[in-house]
């Protein structure tokens, strides 16, 4: 019913082209077509975070997010944050922290937690529940969320130390 | 004996019960390479939309789908007279009612299913959903429950108008689904005209959703040449899916393949079968390719189900010394408008008879009442068993009622009706036999690490100062659940007992599948169960492997709901590895020559007394059971399956304390420590507990503080997204506070009980008395949940207590 508008991003460091609809969202553009389905629906109102990514430096939540507008953008999915084989220290953190279960909330979150961590490597607790206050775990209830989010940022000070 | 540094390092090798292991599950999901419903993708599949009534009840007077058809992409457009044919339009529930799958000529509630529209991709199939244009003949509206029953409210369910019974004795209302009661009616309200005092209170469980992260769907896929049909889907039962699959289709049970894959959440959501589930399969087999349903949050949240709306008034008789000497508690349950309500047969209010709680109450009696409305069927367990969060708020709310009616301090009512230690197994007059606990050194425990003490002379000194901007509160709760259903003898869904299974298969190297009945929905099954064979067989957990919910591969079982994984599939795994461990004994006796009686097990070997060279490590007698060198006659193999028909449920219990500061002129509530002590009976792994305790008081905390979902008087859904229905964020939750007391179940061979749901079920009521703690000192008695900041503010105004 629409004509298809072709785009090119960098998702995950290379470089992809894709055609989309003008409605079309970017969380379906990611899933559907480039099959990368570790960003999640969990609403559709912008409320879960389960499919937060980052475009151009910043937390966005996919679902809102039409596939058009990251013509020319760069991109990062849960799934472009291990490098060569090595863990992020974010997901590793997750994994020895507990601070997950049933998995659905967590590549959204890992990806905001990464984004967080740039924008402010020393987070007190506050900060941090601000930081992912827009991202919601029904399993967790957080606390180990947090845990993981203070290893995450001792283990990258100590990286870039 | 061993050199004990070296016993130590075998022991740590194993990561068997007791260890904090790191979860087994996490690898793909960190990555973000879980492989949920929606992340399916099958060649030719195609997406169904529902569409869905606007009115809560009105007569539909037809259906044109013309113009959806003409849309681009859409294949089909399926109506309740496109599944009469195959007898698909309605579906038997497990309340023993039946429901539309697709409404036949009326719909009951809002967002009810009315047709489901086939397309090529999702943005079609919206589309088409769209344009399929329904003429409604709009009809009055029940919502309130206790209007339901009036002689002349309006009849919801003309298909049933006839019937005299659904199930559950006889019907005296073309709105009234049963009347079930327990206890002695006689002797309790004898009790109550005789008492020295008597407590009432009206205490309502709103009408809330489990709301799990990831929403339900399922993809259906019949394969024409073979007749086989395989469904992915969203479930935490599989196994009874797949059986109730077989009973509507017709397709023998073989035949059909149910797998859950990986699972957003669950908490009891994700229990019933779903309208959509069954056309999804209808589409799949017209048109012979898969068929994609996943529901939005809207979707999810107005019609797959809810848990509670129990209208609840508690009574209790008890001497002037604050001895609880009767129980009479009764419910109005708003059951929607077909009875789904998820519950075992024999008990259609559930195990609301688990309401004497932790009390040594001698006499007792409850009525449920159940009647239909214009509101979507469910009744979910919302991380509880069924109907237990609805029965231990009422008990641990009024035992507040009865404490602040005497003047008693709420510590101490509790102490004076404790069951005590040395009375278990104690059976209540409701008739469960409750199996092992400890309450006074839980609830001591507690008190001291809190400095309850300190913190009553706190609040009396706050009380005490007029200028005081803020109310404080403190809440108990000390809980009894039952959880892990159950003995088959009482416990059954559609007939099939609640046992549940575990097959082991143990391979030459001392690798290990495990393969059980149940789902893991985030519950770490995969690293719990690995750890009870561990320890069992000797074997590290490391290379052992856990797989669940695809029925073609897993031995029969329940699936996962209500607690019960480990304490029923739990108990079947240490069953399976026993049975192996016997054969593996037999093998090591052979091969050291003694008698089985001469040897002794030793963390992952079998040594014999006396001499402790000789042994055989269970690595060693892995290989020799699939050699030929084996005692005469025995087969080759280490297998072995299980199903574990638990004796009783498990009771695991706690002790939790609740601080609020509540703020008179906004009526906002800030939870300043919670502390929650569970005994859980024998700890498998202390860190996923941990986990599970922080989820369950999460939950209770959104249930206690915000959750409802409010309906206008014409049954429109107010809140039914996530806009309106809270969830916390990380900002509101509190810091959860966690201790342990271990008292080990006497019938779970491993001493385990269930554990995930008490943090809920004793954490909702421990919110509520903490609020109204906070109140207490002015003549309240109790303030139905949510206590967001509005209502509790009403409550300050109220009582004038809002004046600067």
């Amino acid at each position: 019913m629409s004509q298809l508008k072709k785009i090119t991003f960098k998702l995950n460091g290379k470089e992809v082209s894709v055609e989309v609809a003008p409605r079309e969202l970017l969380i379906h553009t990611l899933r559907e077509k480039l099959m990368l389905t570790g960003s999640h629906i969990g609403c559709e109102t912008s409320h879960c975070g389960a499919c937060t990514v980052d475009l151009d430096g910043l937390s966005v939540k996919s679902c809102t997010v039409l596939a058009v507008q990251c013509d020319g953008s760069e991109l990062l999915t849960v799934e472009g944050l291990e490098q060569g084989g090595v863990l992020h220290a974010v997901q590793q953190a997750f994994h020895e922290a507990h601070g997950l279960q049933c998995g659905f909330c967590t590549p959204g979150m890992v990806t905001r937690v990464y984004r967080l961590l740039k924008e402010n490597p020393n987070p007190s607790e506050q900060e941090i529940r601000y930081g992912i206050a827009g991202n919601l775990c029904r399993c967790t209830g957080y606390q180990n969320i947090v845990k993981a989010v203070q290893l995450a940022a001792q283990r990258l000070a100590t990286e870039t130390a | 004996m061993g050199d004990m540094s070296e016993l130590k390092e075998r022991e740590e090798k194993l990561q068997g019960m007791g260890k904090s292991m790191l979860r087994k599950e996490d690898a793909k999901f960190i990555r973000g390479q879980g492989n949920y419903v929606d992340d399916i993708k099958m060649p030719g599949m195609l997406f169904g939309a529902l569409v869905r009534s606007p009115y809560a009840h009105a007569r539909i007077k037809g259906i044109d789908k013309s113009k959806a058809l003409a849309s681009p992409g859409v294949v089909a457009v399926l109506t309740a007279d496109d599944l009469k044919p195959v007898n698909l339009h309605w579906m038997p529930t497990v309340g023993g009612d039946v429901q539309a799958v697709l409404a036949d000529q009326k719909v009951h509630f809002q967002m009810q299913e009315v047709a489901m529209v086939i397309a090529t991709d999702r943005y079609a199939a919206a589309d088409g959903a769209a344009l399929v244009e329904v003429d409604y003949d709009e009809l009055p509206v029940i919502v309130d429950p206790k209007k339901a029953l009036l002689p002349n409210a309006p009849v919801i369910r003309e298909d049933i108008v006839d019937k005299n019974d659904l199930t559950h004795g006889p019907r005296t209302h073309p709105k009234h689904i049963f009347t079930w009661e327990a206890g002695n009616k006689d002797a309790t309200d004898a009790v109550f005209e005789n008492a020295e005092v008597v407590v009432r209170e009206e205490i309502l469980n709103p009408r809330v959703h489990p709301c799990p992260l990831e929403t339900c769907g399922c993809v259906a896929s019949f394969d024409k040449p073979t007749g086989k049909l395989t469904v992915f889907v969203s479930t935490q039962v599989p196994h009874l899916f797949r059986t109730v699959l077989a009973m509507l289709s017709g397709i023998a049970e073989s035949k059909i393949r149910v797998v859950g894959g990986d699972i957003g959440g669950g908490f009891g959501n994700k229990v019933p079968i779903y309208p959509g589930y069954v056309v999804a399969t209808v589409a799949s087999i017209v048109t012979g390719v898969p068929i994609k349903w996943v529901e939005s949050r809207i979707e999810n949240i107005s019609t797959s189900s809810f848990a509670r709306d129990y209208h609840g008034v508690g009574e209790l008789a008890a001497d002037k010394n604050g001895v609880i000497k009767g129980l009479r508690f009764s419910a109005l349950a708003d059951h929607g408008a077909f009875n789904s309500h998820v519950s075992a047969t024999k008990f259609p209010a559930g195990l609301f008879s688990i309401c004497t709680g932790s009390y040594a109450i001698p006499n007792a009696y409850y009525r449920v009442d159940a009647v239909f409305t214009n509101k979507a069927p469910g009744g979910v367990a919302y991380r509880c068993s069924l109907r237990v969060t609805e029965a231990i708020y009422l008990i641990e709310r009024m035992i507040d009622v009865l404490a602040q009616k005497l003047n008693i301090d709420k510590a101490e009512i509790r102490r004076s009706n404790f069951f005590q230690a040395e009375q278990f197994p104690f059976t209540t007059p409701l008739g469960w036999t409750l199996d092992s606990g400890d309450y006074q050194t839980a609830l001591d425990k507690v008190l001291k690490a809190v400095d309850y003490d300190g913190l009553r002379k706190e609040q009396a000194a706050k009380r005490a100062d007029p200028n005081c901007p803020t109310l404080m509160g403190i809440g108990l709760s000390t809980f009894t659940e039952i959880v892990g259903a159950g003995p088959t003898a009482v416990c059954d869904i559609l007939g099939i007992g609640l046992f549940d299974s575990c097959e082991i298969r143990v391979h030459p190297t001392g690798g290990v599948i495990a393969r059980l009945g149940t789902m893991t929905q985030g519950q770490s099954h995969a690293t719990t169960y690995s750890q009870i064979i561990a320890t069992e067989l000797g074997l590290p957990a490391s290379d052992i492997v856990v797989e669940e919910g695809d029925t073609d591969k897993s031995p029969y079982g329940a699936g996962t709901w209500g607690s019960r994984s480990t304490p029923v599939s739990g108990a079947a795994t240490a069953q399976a590895a026993r049975k192996i461990k016997a054969k593996a004994k037999q093998i090591a006796a052979h091969l050291l020559a003694v008698a089985e009686g001469d040897l002794e097990w030793e963390i992952d070997r079998f040594k014999v007394k006396g001499n402790p060279s000789q042994f055989k490590t269970m690595k060693e007698i892995c290989m020799v059971s699939h050699t030929g060198n084996l005692p005469a006659g025995m087969e080759q193999g280490l297998n072995a399956v299980a199903y574990y028909d638990p004796p009783n449920l498990t009771y695991p219990f706690g002790a939790y304390v609740c601080i609020v500061d509540i703020d008179k002129h906004t009526g906002e509530t800030t939870v300043r420590r919670f502390y929650a002590l569970d005994d859980c009976g024998t700890r498998i792994n202390p860190m996923v507990i941990e986990g599970q305790i922080h989820g369950g008081l999460t939950e209770a905390f959104a249930v206690a503080m915000g959750q409802q979902m409010p309906f206008d008087e014409n049954g429109n859904h107010l809140g039914n997204t996530l806009m309106d229905y809270f969830l916390p964020t990380a900002v509101e939750t509190p810091h959860w506070e966690t201790d342990h007391t271990v008292t080990p179940c006497p019938h779970h061979p491993c001493g385990a009980k269930g554990v995930a749901e008490s943090p809920h079920v004793g954490g909702i009521p421990c919110f509520t008395n903490a609020v109204v703690d906070a109140f207490a000192h002015l003549g309240v008695t109790h303030m139905d949940m949510p206590h967001n900041a509005y209502p509790v503010w009403q409550q300050c105004n109220q009582l004038g207590i809002n004046q600067r």
